[in-house]
């Protein structure tokens, strides 16, 4: 299937098109929190995202100041037209291109305005540092005021991340191929029935030992550090690393390690001299499977981590973001693309690995 | 592996194999302080960090160099206790040093607990009076709850339904297209980011501010229709549920893209000229041969989705936190266990999370049981 045949050449362009526009439509998400993340505060809120691009709109010229002392319930005068309160504040036309309309109207200026092509090219990396770094900063308003912001501390969130992720990663795979290794080429007693258990523990949703788990790691005196989380992670991602890893260690040819044997070398040898190196495909497949998951996941870290405020990750932090700072969209904006650097960067450069490990993930063969 | 000689031990431990070995009282002893040094070397670290005085940078790299190295070093020294034992006994030993941490941690972890919550199923809030299967006729009796499980399977039919339609139809589309390679980059690039970044992604679009000026981008679409902007997460219900399963279906959809385009590679192209040559049109095609060809990965497909969308928690609990009428049942477990502290009623939920899931994933094993002989 992979040269296409030329009787199908006229309705190729139909094709393009269509994938075309359904790309459009699956990256401009994406494409307006990039953009939005590097726009001021204030142009965010008071406008789309896709306003950087030239359109028509109506740009101040000039303004001016009324008299103190003009009563908006009456119509009133204003470069020659007469008007009220009401109309100002949708604008009235004055000639062909212009409009006169509020532009504060507890201050009573109006502003002049010609429709004009424009584009809002206004940007800032600024909305990143807040977000990194905390402390204060300052905003301009629509009108001219300044108002006092603070930022958030996502920094300390990215290290707490790595500091979750990576071993969060390592250890289930450690686990996992030691134990994929010995039901593969190992004889011991049980060695079928505890394998199909392990790949049986699939079914359990992290749900149903969430709470359990909780209950022990509260009793160790554990919960609320890494390790309970390194824990949980392990638990719930063991076992599809078992199964994925035993499929593979088990097809490697006998005859590969037979000699080593006959040299006289026992399993571990054999282990972390032959298999580890052969077997590297395979974990670095599962391992960028597991390392997203574990990256990527809230709810573990939710519950294991909660109450510590010094090991908030990523995910946790945003979250916590979204509900606090709803409005403030420099910051969210900013903050998510943060989050996702790494697995952008890791699929971009991966993601040969990764797709490979989602086909193994998720169906056999 | 008949051994009368001594094996060649692994090279770090060479010169210590061949005494001990003689005096039994000596390997006991070294077995015991192999075991007490591991133990006060790890509980050492983990203290130092749950002290939490260092430096985030410092405590970053002492976590991450302790959890990655440190798990290794366990079987690296357990294998070298394994070494001072006679032949018979290492053979006989040593599949469980290899075995018995992940067996450990899914016993403790994943089995037991399983097994405490269905007990806690049947019992009270505090997990101390035995109401038989009262918190299971509650779920399938309030209203709340009544409405969640509509949600859960609005999530399951619309969720799967479409992440899969437009999977195979992307995977069709980039097959005989000219830039098939960028068009599936650009399609799974949202499955690897985080839910709750996908969250913030969607609702800067869904976005709803009173007044003339939208920056959401549903509602600017709107209204340069001549529509009214919407709040769609809150109001509209209950289809503002299906705005939430929108987000899932921008995620998933790359995933059956993939898996579905790696088995339409594999139907045989001389069935597809054949068909070509007998005038069948590439509507016909498609559903005459492609999809009873990929019929299985397909149904792999679709379980994997459903089962994933069963247990969608974070996008639901970051984008309205289950107000508004969209909450599911992972999040009404949630709140059950954790606002209201109502232990039995949040097991009978996550009971009846596994009680969906299984057959799910019963019907996809025997499938591979009947198909590969698994």
């Amino acid at each position: 299937m992979a040269a296409n045949p030329n009787n199908r050449g006229s309705k190729k362009w139909l094709v393009n098109v269509i994938l075309g526009f359904i790309c459009l439509l699956w990256i401009l998400p994406t494409f307006g929190l990039l953009i939005s993340s590097f726009r001021m505060p204030n142009d965010i809120n008071t406008s789309g995202w896709w306003t950087i691009f030239p359109h028509e709109a109506w740009v101040t010229e000039s303004t001016i100041t009324l008299p103190k002392d003009v009563n908006l319930d009456q119509p009133f005068e204003v470069k020659g037209e007469q008007v009220t309160d009401k109309q100002l504040q949708n604008g009235v036309k004055i000639a062909e291109n212009t409009r006169i309309v509020w532009e504060n109207r507890l201050r009573k200026t109006v502003a002049v305005q010609d429709e004009e092509w424009t584009s809002n090219l206004g940007f800032t990396i600024k909305n990143y540092l807040h977000v990194l770094t905390g402390g204060t900063y300052q905003v301009a308003g629509p009108d001219g005021s300044m108002t006092t912001m603070q930022g958030d501390n996502l920094g300390r969130a990215f290290l707490n991340s790595i500091a979750v992720a990576i071993p969060g990663t390592l250890i289930p795979l450690t686990v996992s191929t030691f134990a994929a290794y010995a039901f593969a080429w190992m004889r011991f007693p049980g060695r079928n029935i505890l394998l199909m258990a392990i790949i049986g523990l699939l079914v359990i949703p992290v749900q149903v030992a969430l709470v359990p788990d909780l209950k022990d790691f509260i009793a160790l005196g554990i919960n609320g550090t890494f390790l309970a989380v390194w824990l949980a992670h392990t638990a719930f991602g063991l076992s599809l690393a078992t199964y994925f890893m035993h499929n593979y260690i088990s097809q490697i040819p006998k005859d590969i390690f037979e000699s080593a044997f006959i040299d006289g070398a026992g399993h571990f040898k054999i282990f972390t001299r032959l298999i580890l190196p052969l077997s590297v495909p395979a974990i670095a497949s599962i391992g960028i499977f597991q390392f997203m998951w574990v990256w990527n996941d809230y709810l573990i870290a939710l519950i294991y981590l909660g109450g510590v405020p010094n090991h908030q990750v990523l995910t946790m932090q945003l979250a916590g973001m979204v509900g606090t700072r709803g409005s403030e969209w420099h910051l969210l904006t900013s903050g998510a693309f943060i989050s996702m650097i790494l697995p952008l960067a890791v699929f971009f450069f991966l993601q040969r690995y990764f797709v490979r490990g989602l086909l193994g993930g998720s169906v056999k063969g | 592996m008949q051994t009368g000689k001594q094996t060649p031990a692994e090279a770090e431990q060479s010169h210590s194999t061949s005494r001990p070995s003689e005096r039994p009282w000596m390997k006991v002893l070294l077995t015991v302080l192999v075991l007490a040094v591991n133990f006060i070397f790890h509980y050492g670290v983990f203290s130092l960090l749950k002290q939490n005085d260092i430096s985030p940078v410092w405590l970053t790299i002492v976590a991450v160099v302790w959890g990655s190295v440190g798990i290794f070093t366990i079987y690296l020294s357990l294998n070298w206790v394994l070494s001072l034992y006679p032949e018979s006994v290492k053979k006989k030993i040593q599949p469980f040093v290899f075995i018995s941490p992940a067996v450990f941690i899914l016993g403790w972890l994943l089995f037991i607990p399983a097994l405490r919550t269905l007990v806690m199923s049947f019992f009270g809030p505090n997990g101390d009076v035995f109401v038989g299967l009262k918190n299971y006729l509650a779920i399938f009796t309030q209203r709340e709850m009544l409405i969640t499980l509509r949600n859960t399977l609005m999530w399951v039919v619309f969720g799967t339904f479409f992440s899969v339609a437009f999977g195979l139809l992307i995977a069709v589309l980039a097959e005989r297209s000219s830039f098939e390679k960028i068009a599936k980059s650009i399609i799974f690039m949202p499955m690897v980011i985080s839910f709750v970044g996908a969250g913030v992604v969607w609702k800067f679009i869904y976005a709803y501010e009173p007044g003339d000026h939208q920056i959401g981008l549903l509602n600017a679409v709107v209204q340069a229709f001549g529509g009214e902007p919407q709040a769609w997460l809150s109001l509209v219900q209950p289809w503002n549920n299906l705005f939430l399963i929108a987000i899932m279906i921008w995620m998933q959809t790359g995933f059956a893209m993939v898996i579905l385009s790696a088995s339409i590679k594999g139907v045989p192209n001389e069935l597809l000229e054949a068909a070509r040559i007998d005038g069948a049109s590439e509507i016909r095609i498609f559903f005459k041969i492609i999809v009873p060809y990929i019929k299985t990965t397909l149904a792999a497909v679709t379980t994997t989705i459903v089962i994933f969308s069963l247990k969608i928690f974070d996008i639901v609990i970051v984008m309205t936190g289950g107000q508004y009428g969209t909450g599911v049942i992972a999040t009404k477990f949630y709140r059950e266990f954790f606002t209201y502290d109502n232990q039995g009623y949040g097991s009978a939920l996550a009971i009846l999370l596994l009680l969906f899931v299984i057959p799910v994933i019963w019907i996809n094993a025997s499938r591979f049981k009947k198909e590969e002989g698994f």
